[in-house]
């Protein structure tokens, strides 16, 4: 589904991608693990095409088209779907309107009818449900004044209304107490299916426990430099990032000697 | 910009012509007040931008262009032309009584035929006729003619309006409807000129909506004032979109009573030019005030907002909220002042204006005004000038809508602020619906905003 190759990124001539290789297929489940400033989220964006990134180097296939020729709205409308670390406040704008002018977008792209009032309502209850959400968020605007775990569960919620083929979360496990954590892991695992492909990028192992990952993969410093079954997120978790960091060293003078 | 007075000649030859017309007939009284608001207006001039008032707009091309006054013609308006309008649908139409002015003038074809019989609506020449005796206690005393020169170039002229007077303890079910439409067929002013009397314990909804069915030049000089009773609830919505040449001027004086509940709702499309002037005296203990703007401008419009609010007796509070959205080389003024008088302890005011500017080339004046002479007061402003969020666009790209169509949602979200607090879903829907086509590539999608 997703084929990421050679892939370096910079902000500003400051390289944060140098060099990722990474190939995820329809039906897994990978996490990218990483400590702070390892170029995690900077992969999660620049594969939802957030503007200020200069690709130096490398491609990302997917579904066979270049997905970094694509416009934001185009990779959204073609299935690729980020849940924001932090959601963005939008005044004025219900949620309701939002998701709906959204999903009709997609769907339009699709060849499909946009959907009604009526049967958006339909549908979009039963997905709050899964998500324990207050049916009264709808008509509230986009984000405003939602807790930090509304938001989370608001982006949750809006993957399993749009139903994209390639989820990337973003820290979505960060800043949620327990209950809020698991409502949330029910959502995903939920989603999890055999056509459609998700990306865990998480700081901490704990959502691992309740969304369990096909593959775990570690960044620093812009490289993958490990990758493995679910138990390496277990490592990572008793020994932390440090040794990781140390035997990455090795490989960098190997490359610049 | 000149700083010299412009010499207000074609208007001052109008008004000995308009005199010579109607002759010495009619009320001493009347002709007494529009001989002084002449000689007022003869002095004062029309404001410079060495006025601190007037600093940042430029009334030259109106004291430039020769306009002439509109004559009452029976066919000024076909209905036809009337349905080219933006009117709010049907059902509000069917609902409201409406009152239509052409070029300033009374149209009673257009007009309701049936207003309700549980108050006074009619023009305001017929009212000065009949020789109402609240006319005569109420016109041209609270909008003063002796420092505002558009009020008094408008007192000068007076010639039709409306005329609202609710008696006290009615409650109006339905809101009353004021619409003056100009032709723009030629450069002519127009002095529309209203009073609304709202009785002790009345409560009633009123609009006024200017529009232009053609595109030339033409100015409209309108002046409201608005008396509210002890404990009346007033709504007020003032509704401007004209053609891109039209200069409008309008004052709204507002005089309040105690524990009056007064909320004006101001809408602003643009003209060429336009000033809106709207001054509330809080002059009754517990009076609560709450005064809503939205400014649209693009191309080269200028649209100014100065209001006053005075708060005169303890009490009081105030609560106002402007907002605008400025596009390509256009301009605005909002210019809020807030008096709390020495015995206007315990008053409460709050002031807000919010700009967004969706171009480089747009700017905006903002200049909140606090005069406070009493100690236990509450009193807060704030102001700010901005562009789209940029992380808000790629949030919603980010979920499949298009650039454009974010720019719009965000653009239009930014407004529904101040158009969700009004509470006629009409008036508010044919406002969304406005504001969408204003906005470049407007999509249609509005349900549910």
């Amino acid at each position: 589904m997703l084929e990421i190759k050679n892939l370096h990124a910079s902000v500003e001539n400051n390289e944060i991608l140098r060099g990722i290789d990474l190939t995820i297929n329809a039906g897994e489940v990978h996490a990218i693990m990483g400590p702070n400033g390892s170029g995690k989220s900077t992969l999660a964006h620049v594969l939802a095409g957030r503007e200020g990134y200069q690709i130096t180097q490398g491609e990302a296939i997917y579904e066979g088209k270049d997905l970094l020729a694509m416009l934001p709205e185009e990779r959204a409308r073609e299935g690729v779907f980020l849940a924001f670390q932090y959601p963005v406040e939008i005044a004025g704008v219900s949620n309701m309107y939002f998701l709906r002018a959204a999903l009709n977008a997609i769907r339009k792209h699709r060849g499909l009818d946009e959907l009604d009032a009526m049967d958006f309502l339909k549908m979009v209850r039963e997905k709050m449900k899964l998500l324990d959400m207050d049916e009264t968020l709808m008509n509230r605007p986009v984000n405003e004044g939602f807790s930090g775990g509304e938001k989370k569960r608001n982006e949750i919620f809006q993957m399993a209304v749009l139903e994209p083929k390639l989820a990337i979360l973003d820290e979505t496990d960060s800043g949620l107490d327990i209950d809020a954590l698991r409502t949330v892991s029910e959502g995903i695992n939920r989603l999890r299916g055999p056509e459609r492909a998700i990306v865990l990028v998480t700081h901490y192992q704990r959502l691992l426990n309740y969304v369990v990952p096909d593959f775990v993969h570690v960044l620093s410093e812009g490289r993958i430099v490990k990758s493995g079954g679910k138990e390496l997120a277990l490592e990572l978790e008793e020994k932390g990032y440090a040794w990781l960091e140390e035997s990455a060293e090795p490989m960098k003078s190997g490359v610049n000697p | 910009m000149t700083a010299a007075k412009e010499m207000p000649t074609h208007f001052l030859s109008s008004f000995a012509r308009l005199e010579h017309q109607l002759g010495q007939g009619g009320d001493a009284w009347f002709h007494r007040v529009r001989k002084e608001a002449i000689g007022r207006f003869a002095e004062l001039g029309f404001p410079t931008t060495r006025l601190e008032e007037w600093k940042f707009t430029n009334v030259d091309p109106i004291a430039r262009m020769p306009f002439h006054s509109a004559e009452f013609r029976a066919d000024g308006l076909p209905t036809e032309r009337l349905a080219e309008l933006p009117l709010a649908h049907a059902a509000f139409e069917q609902r409201c009584s409406r009152i239509v002015f052409v070029n300033g003038h009374y149209n009673p074809q257009l007009s309701s035929r049936d207003l309700p019989d549980n108050l006074i609506a009619s023009s305001l020449a017929s009212a000065i006729e009949r020789n109402t005796p609240s006319v005569k206690q109420h016109l041209a005393r609270h909008a003063s003619v002796q420092h505002q020169a558009f009020v008094a170039l408008n007192t000068a002229f007076l010639q039709d309006g409306a005329f609202i007077e609710i008696p006290s303890g009615v409650t109006l079910d339905a809101p009353i409807y004021l619409l003056f439409v100009s032709t723009a067929d030629e450069p002519i002013a127009s002095h529309p000129r209203s009073l609304i009397i709202a009785g002790d314990n009345s409560q009633a909804t009123i609009v006024e909506d200017y529009l232009s069915v053609g595109t030339g030049v033409y100015l409209t000089n309108a002046v409201t004032e608005i008396v509210a009773g002890e404990n009346s609830v007033v709504e007020h919505y003032k509704l401007q979109d004209e053609n891109e040449e039209a200069f409008h001027v309008a004052t709204v004086q507002v005089h309040q009573a105690r524990s009056s509940i007064f909320t004006h709702h101001s809408i602003s499309f643009g003209g060429a030019l336009v000033r809106n002037d709207v001054n509330v005296a809080l002059d009754g203990e517990g009076a609560q005030c709450t005064l809503n703007g939205l400014y649209v401008t693009t191309h080269k419009q200028h649209v100014d907002n100065h209001t006053v609010i005075d708060h005169i007796k303890p009490h009081g509070t105030s609560r106002e909220l402007y907002k605008g959205i400025l596009d390509d080389r256009s301009s605005a003024v909002f210019n809020g002042s807030i008096i709390v008088r020495k015995d206007a302890q315990k008053t409460d005011a709050r002031q807000s204006n919010k700009n967004l500017l969706l171009s480089e080339n747009a700017t905006i004046d903002s200049k909140p005004q606090l005069e406070i002479n009493a100690d236990d007061v509450k009193c807060s402003h704030g102001t700010s000038i901005g562009h789209l969020d940029e992380d808000s666009v790629y949030y919603l790209r980010s979920r499949g809508i298009g650039a454009k169509e974010a720019r719009s949602v965000l653009t239009y979200g930014f407004a529904n602020d101040v158009l969700n607090r009004m509470k006629l879903d009409a008036v508010r829907v044919r406002l969304e619906c406005a504001l969408l086509a204003r906005m470049s590539g407007g999509h249609t999608q509005l349900e549910g905003l």
